[in-house]
């Protein structure tokens, strides 16, 4: 048949065809699409504070401006992502369905940020063991009543299921741009007013270096109280740096 | 009882010859012996409240609950047989969940109480399944606001402002239609709904009785939610003084 004719010759003149799909075969996820950038969060006095902007680039397009990368999960619980975007919205339902499950139960009880974490540890880790993992950082920040007081909790899950906790993380270029000032920076006991400046001062250097970032950024922050995620809005740049005048300037290469 | 030894009741699948599923009518049998479930619809929300006859001293207070939680905004009270009430709410969570995952907004209340009678009715139909021995009255806050609907062995569902289940159900709705329903507040309806249950329990003949009260309004962020307990406590009290005052009379 012609058809037939027509794809044989087409088979053969490109490369090979791909597996169908259905065929015992199946395809999995082996790039993102859709993806956002870095997400930085630290302990703070009261809480835990995170921070991201609100672009998400389609390739290395900056194609959605205002996309919300950082979510409530239960009562005590604040996530962050980045990577694939669609993936963290697959993971918000999976969450959505464990803390309706936990409201279920009505006994006074629910799932705290350690909880949700290692529930997300486990699915990532399992995704990634199945060579189709979910393409994304998640960073779990939150705060809960424990037998000593109340727990801050600040950790992260990558897409090959590697998880630690921290006072201060960063995901993506942050964790190259942004750690290294956590480091020098960060302590214990700083106000909500002094983690905002330390998570600008962040932001605004991931902005200057991280061509995927883009200056509309949203903070949040959780304490004992609950979870308050602010407005997106932007910081002051500055361009007339020396260095930026002529950036290829020193540079090695061609072009 | 005619119809023992006639042979018609043995199985659900037979009819009698005055056109009577014997089986459904045992089930219903079964719900009319159990603590009184009463479930009205206030102006704000619903309130469910079940009359729980607690068995032995030793039991933990608090335990066997006979209201349940099938969603977010929709929960079940059962009358009957406490563990085949168990399966209808673990069917109705089930539902619940699939239809969120497929339409990816929460399920109605009415397509909650269709899909839960369908499978109450299903039980009906074959001669190797039983009825189910138990009633349940679902209450639920959806966006045409807050809906009841009660459920009977025999796999019917209807809508309704207030329905009661159970030994003390007669009594029970006579309460429920002196109510002015439309002006009612979901907090004065948890009173309302407590002192129904203290009026109809018969002290004579069950001793000991746990009230359980749960609500869906917009002071439970129009969750299903167990009432809290300082107006459990506040309507327990109004209940005990109320029927105080009734037998001083």
């Amino acid at each position: 048949m012609a058809w037939q004719q027509a794809m044989g010759s087409h088979a053969a003149g490109g490369s090979q065809a791909p597996p169908a799909a259905g065929g015992g075969e199946t395809q999995r996820t082996q790039y993102p699409y859709v993806t956002g950038t870095s997400v930085i969060a630290l302990k703070y006095k009261d809480g835990v504070i995170m921070a991201c902007d609100t672009g998400a680039s389609y390739g290395s397009t900056l194609r959605y401006k205002s996309v919300e990368r950082i979510k409530a999960v239960g009562k005590h619980s604040l996530i962050g992502a980045s990577g694939e975007f669609s993936d963290f919205q697959e993971i918000l339902r999976y969450l959505d369905e464990l803390t309706l499950s936990d409201h279920m139960w009505d006994d006074g009880n629910s799932l705290g940020p350690k909880e949700i974490h290692s529930y997300l540890t486990r699915v990532m880790y399992n995704r990634r063991n199945k060579f189709d993992p979910l393409w994304n950082s998640l960073v779990l920040g939150g705060v809960k009543k424990g037998p000593k007081g109340d727990e801050k909790y600040l950790g992260m899950v990558n897409m090959i299921g590697t998880h630690f906790e921290e006072n201060h993380v960063a995901t993506g270029f942050g964790n190259h741009l942004a750690i290294p000032i956590l480091r020098a920076e960060w302590r214990e006991d700083m106000t909500f007013e002094e983690a905002v400046k330390l998570v600008e001062k962040c932001l605004l250097v991931l902005l200057y270096r991280d061509r995927s970032s883009i200056n509309k950024f949203q903070i949040a922050k959780i304490t004992t109280e609950g979870s308050t995620i602010y407005p997106p809005y932007s910081l002051k740049t500055y361009w007339g740096f020396s260095h930026f005048e002529n950036p290829a300037q020193g540079a090695v290469g061609s072009w | 009882m005619s119809s023992i030894g006639t042979g018609y009741d043995l199985s659900v699948t037979t009819f009698s010859p005055d056109g009577r599923v014997f089986q459904v009518e045992y089930a219903t049998k079964a719900v009319d012996n159990s603590g009184t479930i009463v479930g009205i619809k206030c102006k704000d929300g619903i309130v469910l409240g079940v009359e729980k006859l607690v068995t032995s001293k030793m039991m933990l207070e608090g335990s066997n609950r006979r209201i349940h939680s099938v969603h977010r905004h929709s929960g079940l009270a059962v009358a009957g047989l406490a563990a085949d009430g168990r399966q209808i709410v673990s069917r109705a969570k089930s539902e619940a969940a699939s239809y969120e995952k497929v339409y990816g907004e929460p399920i109605s209340v009415k397509e909650l109480a269709d899909r839960v009678a369908s499978y109450v009715h299903l039980c009906t139909l074959y001669w190797w399944l039983r009825p189910f021995g138990c009633g349940v009255i679902l209450g639920g806050y959806d966006r045409d606001g807050p809906q009841l609907y009660m459920i009977e062995p025999s796999g019917v569902s209807y809508k309704y402002f207030g329905a009661a289940l159970g030994k003390g159900r007669q009594a029970a709705k006579t309460e429920i239609e002196k109510l002015k329903l439309s002006e009612l507040t979901c907090r004065e309806g948890i009173v309302e709904v407590a002192k129904i249950i203290y009026g109809v329990h018969d002290e004579a003949k069950d001793k000991a009785f746990e009230l359980e009260l749960s609500w869906i309004c917009d002071e439970s962020n129009r969750q299903h939610q167990k009432v809290p307990n300082d107006l459990l406590e506040q309507a327990k009290a109004a209940a005990q003084a109320a029927l105080e005052e009734m037998d001083a009379d």
